[in-house]
């Protein structure tokens, strides 16, 4: 056995995360609680910023599942955080379509402004940096995702910048970080400029 | 080129409201309930008659797949489960549709919850978009408030409720079986068919399965009718499609645009053209990480639609084109796409697991050339050998880029090769 000083004893959802979850269960159909396994340990995750195992333990309960069982899903998807994470996750995508559009140069900009490598916390537990597979936003790349949102269309220097953004308290504007409309061309649409919207027809 | 009347999207850049006021003066939720009222038969005819085949890659026929949902319900409840787990590598659509025109899919939930005789869906959304999901939620939140949806839905006395569960970070979800299982509380592991989802799905009950953007077009094509929709694109591959064009372009974006259109058409007209210009191109993958890429002659000819890239020996995939200039390193861009499929394999079929791994090593010693050239064929040989002998699709796509790189590169792969070994010669 390992030696996990960080476990905490116990876990216990506060009354507000307890209602969640309720509604969460109430989702599914009678009988099917085990379909909530997977938002009930996202909410444990919001909660205490990882998932312990006296967490997991306590949704197995909640949710009538074997311990194991949900172990097996906490360890299957990368989203679940078995170990604590800086309060701030900053997950870099470095797979093909932003690593075409520079993630190299966002990659050495975050680690630099942060000062630690791909799978650690900083000293003061501010940070913790990732390396992450495809996020989706692939005509916006290279991009990162820093906790739940995504900041998109990065340099070297607009990811440093929003990382020192960050540092001094401040929540930089996610999105692109150049100036353009989401995932429209930058420098103006090519398609969608002669709709009018009237009469409810479109 | 597509006009902007018959763009389905309407606010696929988000410069218009997403919430239901705004959706329906864009013409959202506009008589849904005589849709309803014309019945299960008529609206899965014209989903037949329109030729929309699905969006989330594999092009199956939407309407025939509604169709195969037993007619009536029996003692266990149908589903609707939409694939909104988008995580294919270059593709960025359904994310742009769930934020920005999130009531196109919860109004195509409710007509194809109907049609196939479900009055529940589950909107199996990726877990990294938070965002996404919150936006569905307010928009599910608006439509039951309007009466638009829950019970009797419409006024159509079809009840109907629709759900949305954030998956956690897994590639193979978007796999139907493995989404099913995901779902259900368990690992993302794919289920071996038969039995097929329409059979055996969420929950041992007959359940269709289906990507964001194919639910999201239905309410239009019924409403604009199944002849306008098959009107556009080319035979077997009607209507409009949304691509993602990434990569080594002047403006990379999102785009909704005609089926069959030439991709150098697409890309000069939409993404400002290659970076550098078309001769700078060297290669494109034209539908997402999961198929061959083309060579700049084959990106001159070929149409973006199911068939014509089919023909190519590639795909239209998710249509998410990757463009790579001359300045790409073509096997590191290869090799890390292999990372990818190793980082995403399930584990629980071994040429799979073990191959993945295998593949990727080898692809990270071929792009600096410390291998022998036989290796090459033995790259081939391992792909050969997961190709087709997994449960599902995921080996058969971590083989394919690598096949089409030796296809279309090998030449380069054994420079690099001889390169090395004459520089340790020299040493």
């Amino acid at each position: 056995m390992s030696n996990h000083s960080y476990e905490p004893e116990s876990f216990a959802f506060t009354p507000e995360y307890l209602e969640k979850a309720k509604a969460f269960i109430a989702k599914y159909p009678a009988g099917r609680q085990q379909s909530a396994v997977m938002p009930l340990l996202d909410l444990a995750q919001r909660q205490e910023g990882w998932l312990s195992r006296a967490a997991m333990e306590v949704i197995a309960e909640m949710l009538d599942m074997a311990p194991i069982r949900v172990e097996e899903v906490a360890t299957f998807y990368t989203m679940y955080n078995r170990k604590p994470v800086g309060k701030f996750h900053v997950q870099v995508c470095t797979n093909l379509p932003c690593m075409l559009r520079g993630s190299d140069d966002v990659v050495a900009a975050a680690k630099a402004a942060l000062g630690v490598e791909f799978g650690d916390m900083t000293d003061d537990g501010t940070f913790t940096l990732s390396e992450v597979e495809c996020l989706g936003a692939c005509v916006n790349a290279p991009m990162m995702q820093i906790n739940d949102d995504y900041y998109e269309d990065l340099t070297a220097e607009s990811t440093k910048a929003v990382l020192e953004a960050f540092k001094r308290g401040e929540m930089p504007k996610p999105g692109p970080q150049n100036g353009r409309q989401f995932s429209c061309p930058a420098g103006g649409a090519t398609s969608l400029t002669e709709l009018k919207f009237e009469g409810g027809k479109a | 080129m597509l006009r902007d009347s018959d763009r389905i999207f309407t606010n696929l850049y988000g410069f218009h409201d997403w919430r239901l006021k705004g959706a329906m003066a864009r013409g959202d939720w506009n008589g849904t309930k005589d849709i309803l009222a014309k019945g299960r038969d008529w609206i899965i005819e014209e989903m037949k008659n329109s030729g929309l085949r699905g969006r989330g890659g594999a092009g199956f026929p939407t309407g025939v797949k509604w169709s195969f949902m037993p007619k009536t319900e029996g003692p266990r409840p149908h589903y609707l489960v939409i694939n909104a787990d988008e995580g294919e590598p270059g593709t960025c659509k359904d994310r742009e549709m769930m934020r920005f025109d999130p009531h196109k899919l919860i109004e195509g939930a409710l007509i194809a919850s109907f049609a196939i005789g479900a009055h529940a869906a589950y909107i199996y959304i990726r877990g990294e978009f938070v965002r996404e999901a919150e936006h569905l939620n307010i928009a599910i939140d608006e439509a039951r408030a309007a009466g638009l949806l829950g019970p009797n839905a419409c006024g159509s006395g079809w009840d109907c409720e629709v759900y949305v569960h954030r998956g956690a970070g897994a590639y193979i979800c978007g796999e139907e079986s493995a989404l099913i299982e995901s779902l259900e509380g368990k690992k993302g592991q794919p289920r071996l068919k038969p039995p097929f989802p329409a059979g055996v799905g969420l929950y041992g009950c007959p359940t269709t399965v289906n990507n964001v953007e194919s639910i999201a077009v239905a309410p239009t094509i019924l409403r604009r009718g199944a002849s306008w929709f098959a009107g556009l694109g080319k035979p077997n591959n009607t209507g409009t499609k949304v691509f993602c064009i990434s990569g080594h372009v002047n403006t990379p974006c999102n785009v909704e645009e005609e089926m069959g259109i030439p991709l150098k058409e697409l890309i000069e007209k939409h993404a400002g053209g290659v970076r550098g210009g078309w001769d700078n191109l060297l290669a494109i993958i034209p539908g997402g990480s999961s198929v061959p890429m083309l060579t700049k002659q084959q990106c001159e000819e070929v149409t973006m639609d199911f068939d014509a890239l089919r023909a190519m020996r590639s795909g239209l995939g998710t249509a998410a084109v990757m463009v790579m200039d001359k300045s790409t390193d073509l096997v590191r861009a290869i090799h890390r796409l292999s990372r990818f499929y190793w980082h995403e394999s399930c584990g629980q079929c071994t040429p799979c697991r073990e191959g993945t791994g295998w593949m990727s090593r080898m692809m990270g010693r071929m792009v600096t050339g410390d291998a022998e050239l036989s290796e090459i064929d033995l790259l081939e040989e391992i792909s050969r050998q997961i190709e087709g002998h997994t449960i599902c699709a995921l080996g058969d796509a971590a083989a394919w880029p690598i096949q089409g790189l030796i296809r279309a590169f090998r030449p380069e792969m054994e420079r690099r090769i001889l390169d090395r070994q004459a520089k340790t010669n020299a040493a």
